[in-house]
């Protein structure tokens, strides 16, 4: 079982961690991060291809993850694989023990760094969400039988809370949930209060899904401004982007403020219990992951904790 | 509507390199609305021709290009002409459809854009992708395969700011204006109901209405 689905039914405070595959062919970089984030999450949650810029894919990364002992979350898009393509990987995940899927619809080429790319969404979140049910119930995207046992996921998708007309977004979170997404991980949120009409929409829209809190630890005032200006449902206070400037001014280190922030985030989000857990998006800085945690005091409990598996590699493929 | 656009200069002269004697044929419909195939740019394309050393042997102005009896019948005056090659000035379909009525090379003038609406003379907006699964119906009468930059039928992306759309700003987020135009008709509860498969048709696909009846 997905150890991120046994740390939220158990009631834990569940901790990921996003990590992107490189541009390029080498792994060990992001094998080293991932030992630095070993016992301090519950798993580790691997972009495809995000802001459709090229990068390694998701299903290889988390292979070698899993291999290492990791619990890794598989991101599937539907801008680069139809259904066929997309089966194929999901049934490949599940050989390799990685049951954990995060369903997206994927941000256009046109928006990435190979721009003439033929966009394919045959499937979107919702079409994707449903093929891991269909997967599940032993069956492909042709509805052929498929041999041995079936494989069993964890899916979940995506949500943006700070988004206008907001019944629009829980609208099409229903259908999410509907298609079975058994977790929902937000777009970043920089205070308490911009979740709160969002949680209120998904409780009146009679969506029971836990959802992690979307976290990016703030570098400096000029990343929080861009991002306000250019990532869809990013929403930095002002007082924030303040707060990290006068850091710069002062000649402190605006990231070590934003991880402070970051921390005290998630403790609030803890202690009044808005949200089931946290996906914390370092970009690039997930070595910081664990410091963050420890100022906001949350420890995942040892036994969900990512532990070596020495049976790993072999778990895969024995399916018939 | 079928939304055409004339072919750059160059582009036709380097198709017609060694045709000395040509026919131009339009057509009334589609591409005479679009200024690419009708009376007005057939005289243009006669003259252009005739400057760069062609001669124009016949003109033809069907009334719609894609019908094979009509493009047939109206065709028959290039019989007994001396002529090396056809440029059509239709969209692909009306190319096509005069390419299956003579034996000789037939070039387009014009570049097939996309099914469109005339919002007024000379402005068009691609509002139709003809997917074969029309879901018009629970969404307010606002096409998502087509508006929606991704083609989504389940709902909105998480890419839309201020109502545009992520790919290209210049372009409204379909699935806001699926929404408002839902909410305005006090219908919002569509938004929920399932709206159908988006199948990608087969292609070459075929519609028999004699066989249909049957
Ligand atoms: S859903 Fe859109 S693309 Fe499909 S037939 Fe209707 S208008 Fe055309
Ligand atoms: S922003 Fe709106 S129109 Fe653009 S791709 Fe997303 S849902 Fe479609």
């Amino acid at each position: 079982m997905s150890r991120l689905q046994r740390a939220l039914e158990q009631g834990q405070f569940a901790v990921t961690a996003e990590m992107a595959p490189p541009k390029g062919a080498d792994f060990r970089p992001a094998l080293e991060t991932a030992q630095v984030l070993r016992g301090k999450v519950h798993s580790l949650n691997v972009t495809d291809m995000q802001s459709a810029c090229l990068k390694a894919s998701s299903l290889g990364l988390c292979t070698a993850l899993r291999q290492a002992g990791f619990e890794p979350i598989l991101q599937m898009t539907g801008r680069d694989r139809n259904r066929m393509a997309l089966a194929a990987d999901l049934l490949t995940a599940a050989a390799f023990g990685i049951d954990t899927v995060l369903c997206l619809t994927g941000d256009h080429p046109a928006v990435g760094d190979c721009r003439d790319a033929k966009p394919v969404y045959d499937l979107d979140s919702v079409g994707i969400l449903e093929l891991l049910r269909e997967l599940e119930a032993g069956r492909d995207c042709g509805g052929n039988p498929l041999t041995g046992e079936a494989p069993r996921f964890f899916g979940g998708a995506a949500a943006t809370p700070v988004y206008d007309p907001l019944p629009l977004q829980i609208a099409r979170l229903k259908r999410k949930a509907d298609a079975g997404a058994r977790f929902l991980q937000t777009q970043a949120v920089f205070s308490a209060e911009s979740l709160l009409p969002f949680l209120e929409g998904v409780d009146r829209a009679g969506i029971r899904v836990p959802i992690l809190a979307g976290i990016i630890p703030l570098k400096s005032a000029g990343m929080a401004k861009f991002m306000n200006e250019h990532v869809p449902g990013i929403a930095v206070p002002q007082s924030q982007i303040d707060a990290l400037a006068a850091e710069k001014a002062a000649g402190g280190s605006p990231a070590r403020l934003g991880l402070a922030m970051a921390a005290e985030l998630v403790a609030e989000l803890r202690e009044r219990k808005l949200c089931a857990g946290v996906h914390i998006m370092a970009i690039g800085a997930e070595k910081s992951v664990p410091g963050l945690l420890e100022m906001a005091g949350v420890h995942i409990c040892e036994e969900t904790a990512p532990v070596p598996r020495a049976e790993a590699s072999s778990e895969g493929g024995n399916h018939e | 509507m079928i939304i055409t656009r004339k072919k750059p200069e160059e582009a036709l002269l380097s198709m017609l390199q060694g045709a000395k004697r040509v026919a131009i044929v339009g057509c009334g419909s589609c591409a005479a609305a679009c200024q690419t195939g009708g009376e007005k740019e057939i005289g243009e394309m006669k003259a252009f021709l005739e400057a760069r050393g062609f001669q124009v042997a016949a003109t033809v102005l069907p009334d719609e290009c894609c019908h094979k009896m009509l493009v047939k019948r109206d065709l028959k005056v290039l019989r007994g002409l001396d002529v090396d090659a056809v440029v059509g000035l239709a969209c692909g379909d009306g190319v096509q459809t005069v390419a299956d009525n003579v034996d000789l090379p037939v070039y387009p003038a014009n570049d097939t854009l996309f099914l469109g609406q005339v919002e007024r003379v000379g402005i068009f907006h691609e509002y139709c992708r003809m997917c074969g699964d029309c879901v018009l119906g629970v969404t307010g009468g606002i096409c998502p395969v087509t508006r929606c930059a991704k083609g989504l039928v389940n709902g909105p992306c998480g890419g839309q700011r201020n109502g545009k759309c992520e790919v290209d700003p210049e372009n409204d987020c379909a699935w806001v204006l699926i929404y408002r135009r839902l909410e305005k008709l006090g219908k919002l509860d569509a938004l929920l109901s399932p709206t159908g498969g988006r199948r990608p048709a087969a292609h070459p696909a075929h519609l028999n209405l004699r066989e249909v009846r049957k």
